[in-house]
């Protein structure tokens, strides 16, 4: 028995004589992320530049597969094994990791005035009192065009519908090319580059949105049907066999130069620029008619947290302090173009294409996606319609009132101001 | 299951001598392990999902809820839609695996033990490979096959002058399932086909010579004297097939992604299971009904087996040589 007492004892020596060297040893904090694509920039470059200033802190980048994060994140969270600090999805997937007391409030945190309420309101608890992740990111939607193509064909980027169309047949017309690179396969892209991208245009962004969350309006609504209409009349400019095309299948038809217009997120910019060959545009989803005041989606994608459970958030705050910085902010934005920065200081970006996204900031009225605050908190889940019946629309299974039906009856079946 | 059905019959030699011998504590003993990993790992999750499957709430204010969370998934409109959609997907996506894997591969099994049959061994190896591969694989090199842009079943469609039959089949309502079946039964059929294969083999040879003699040979030996003593074996393989086929998730996933689409067309209950469990984009994880489905998809396994075994298993006649 005594030998037991006896090893224990030494035991708790070499734990106690551990933390002492743990203490004085650089910590070492993970971020937890689904940004796989962008672990050579984070190791590269912006990791370094605050190892540099801070040499007591080391940084490691650890991102899973994108579909497969917040599957993984809730697990690794319940498990005690996640990382110090977590990348935020916007809304309920990260306010639900807040209420759950997983990650960490952040209103005290040196540098959140250098976000306006806009940017900070996807990490926000519903009444904005409280913040819990340092907004980064967000990304605007469009279209990039193959301006040689555009330039065979001899047409310039629409503004209006009714140039839209003329375009797009223009293209079918003169080039074998295919007009628009997107397929319904996957479903979302229907959503987030379909959908989304044209629609604030016609329900005027925030206003119609506003009304939707304050259920003065519906989806039934004409301002919300017609942009499927238009959705519907894409149709004969995909590619042959679209239902069956992926998003990469699109991503590839666009840079291999087999298609002209690419319904695009401004993520897209920094693969497009390695991969394709021709030089690209891009053009803001066009409005109704000449003149019209115009609307884009300006959707907040990426925000950064603490875990609660953390061992080091002395440390895990000094780097939030710094990705709240505004030279974290220049240095994110032209590392990744095409997400742009939400911070208040402006940005000079260095990427032409980037910068073309980040004018229409200027000239139109920001939204973010509908489906994202509030409204995807039910059973049916609304973004998840929204794929299943763009897609609808499009293949021509589901007409453009049935899909607007559809939504709507689900959607008033559990969100109450909405009936 | 199968174990189940493996077990020999008792035969009542253990009780002969009971009360004379001493309690044998290394029965238990030997039991142990095993039966110590197979409760950690089996029966306490499965208990855990039972009992989540009667709470309702999120995780620090979980309350008692009955039998309201299957009342949901089983007549509310907004779940019970998906729930009966995704059951008569799993019963379709099994009848496909019944009607063209099973005797598919009685008759691969049938032709590969042929007499004098060349290159028996290569035919089998390349029939059963598939099966060894990972569903990843399977799931992105059947999308890439049948893609409409790059894959090769419209080239070699083409070749043939065939091409106006091609469809976009994996993003059609109408098709993908059933594509989707036969990706599956092209993966699978190398195991009944190797376990029937195995059975004919054990037919011994005196009992087809004996046919031989009194004239039957060709077709009519195969259905006359094969067959009904492969019945116990086929039957095996689609209670196996059965129980696969209602816990199938991964195809469908890699394939179709989380929302098995076009339109759920191709939604079964694993995938079901999954986007309610762990959530899709925006859709949050509910632990409560995702332990709803998956002790309805277990109660479902748990009845089609039992009356199986009970009704059909049993009066399968076994032949004894």
């Amino acid at each position: 028995m005594s030998k037991h007492k006896l090893s224990l004892k030494i035991l708790g020596l070499l734990t106690a004589g551990l933390s002492v060297t743990a203490g004085a040893a650089p910590v070492t904090l993970t971020i937890e992320s689904w940004r796989n694509d962008d672990l050579a920039i984070w190791r590269d470059q912006i990791i370094p530049a605050f190892e540099k200033q801070h040499p007591d802190i080391k940084v490691r980048f650890a991102p899973t597969a994108p579909t497969e994060y917040n599957a993984a994140l809730n697990s690794k969270l319940d498990a005690g094994t996640a990382g110090d600090l977590i990348t935020c999805r916007p809304f309920d997937a990260s306010l639900e990791l807040y209420k759950s007391g997983r990650l960490a409030a952040l209103n005290e945190l040196k540098g959140m005035e250098n976000f306006a309420p806009v940017a900070k309101a996807a990490w926000s608890t519903d009444d904005s009192k409280v913040t819990f992740c340092v907004p980064i990111a967000s990304v605007i939607h469009g279209f990039i065009y193959n301006r040689d193509a555009f330039a065979k064909a001899g047409v310039s980027p629409p503004t209006t519908e009714g140039e839209f169309f003329d375009v797009l047949s223009k293209l079918k017309g003169k080039l074998r090319l295919v007009p628009l690179a997107m397929g319904t396969k996957d479903g979302w892209e229907t959503a987030s580059m379909g959908y989304q991208n044209i629609a604030p245009n016609y329900y005027k962004g925030e206003e119609g949105r506003r009304a939707l969350l304050a259920g003065k309006a519906k989806l039934t609504d004409p301002q919300f049907v017609e942009p499927f209409r238009l959705l519907a009349k894409w149709k004969p400019y995909l590619a042959t066999g679209f239902e069956a095309q992926t998003y990469p299948d699109s991503q590839n038809l666009f840079t291999l130069g087999r298609a002209a217009v690419y319904p695009a997120g401004s993520w897209e910019i920094a693969s497009f620029n390695k991969q394709a060959k021709f030089p690209m545009g891009a053009f803001p989803p066009p409005v109704a008619k000449a003149g019209d005041k115009c609307f884009i989606s300006d959707h907040p994608d990426l925000g950064l947290g603490l875990n609660t459970k953390s061992p080091h958030a002395a440390q895990a705050k000094v780097f939030l302090e710094w990705v709240a910085s505004k030279e974290f902010a220049a240095l994110y934005s032209n590392a990744l173009p095409g997400f742009f920065s939400l911070n208040k200081a402006p940005v000079e970006l260095r990427d032409p294409l980037a910068k073309e996204f980040l004018t229409w900031r200027s000239k139109c009225e920001s939204t973010i996606r509908p489906t994202y605050q509030i409204l995807s908190r039910g059973t049916p889940n609304l973004e998840n319609e929204f794929w299943v019946v763009g897609a609808g629309v499009i293949n021509g299974t589901l007409t453009p009132e049935a899909a607007a039906q559809r939504l709507q009856k689900g959607l008033s079946s559990w969100y109450k101001p909405a009936q | 299951m199968a174990t189940a059905i493996l077990q020999p019959v008792g035969n009542g030699q253990a009780q002969a001598s009971q009360s004379t011998r001493p309690v044998r504590w290394h029965i238990a003993i030997f039991l142990a392990p095993a039966l110590t990993i197979y409760t950690l790992l089996m029966a306490l999750p499965l208990a855990e999902t039972f009992r989540l499957a009667f709470f309702r709430g999120a995780a620090h204010d979980r309350e008692y809820a009955g039998l309201a969370n299957f009342r949901v998934l089983i007549l509310d409109e907004r779940w019970a839609a998906q729930f009966w959609n995704a059951l008569a997907n799993s019963i379709w996506f099994f009848s496909i695996h019944l009607l063209v894997m099973i005797p598919l591969a009685v008759l691969l099994a049938a032709l590969l033990s042929v007499r004098g049959l060349r290159a028996a061994g290569l035919y089998r190896t390349a029939i059963f490979m598939p099966t060894m591969l990972s569903f990843v694989i399977i799931g992105f090199v059947w999308k890439l096959i049948l893609s409409p842009l790059w894959g090769v079943a419209p080239t070699l469609l083409a070749a043939v002058g065939l091409e106006s039959l091609f469809q976009p089949w994996l993003g059609k309502e109408q098709y993908a399932l059933t594509a989707l079946g036969f990706i599956s039964v092209w993966q699978y059929v190398g195991i009944p086909m190797v376990l029937s294969y195995a059975a004919m083999l054990a037919i011994p040879a005196e009992v087809l010579e004996a046919a031989e003699v009194d004239g039957i040979t060709g077709l009519a030996q195969f259905f006359r004297i094969r067959l009904p003593l492969l019945w116990p074996t086929i039957g095996v393989i689609t209670i196996l097939t059965f129980v696969s086929n209602f816990n199938s998730f991964e195809l469908v996933y890699t394939a179709q992604g989380v929302l098995a689409g076009p339109n759920f067309s191709s939604d079964i209950l694993g995938t079901l299971l999954y986007r309610t469990l762990f959530g899709a984009q925006l859709q949050l994880g509910d632990p409560h009904m995702g332990a709803t489905v998956a002790t309805m998809m277990f109660l479902i396994v748990l009845m089609v087996v039992c009356g199986f075994l009970f009704f059909v298993q049993r009066k399968l006649v076994r032949y004894q040589f």
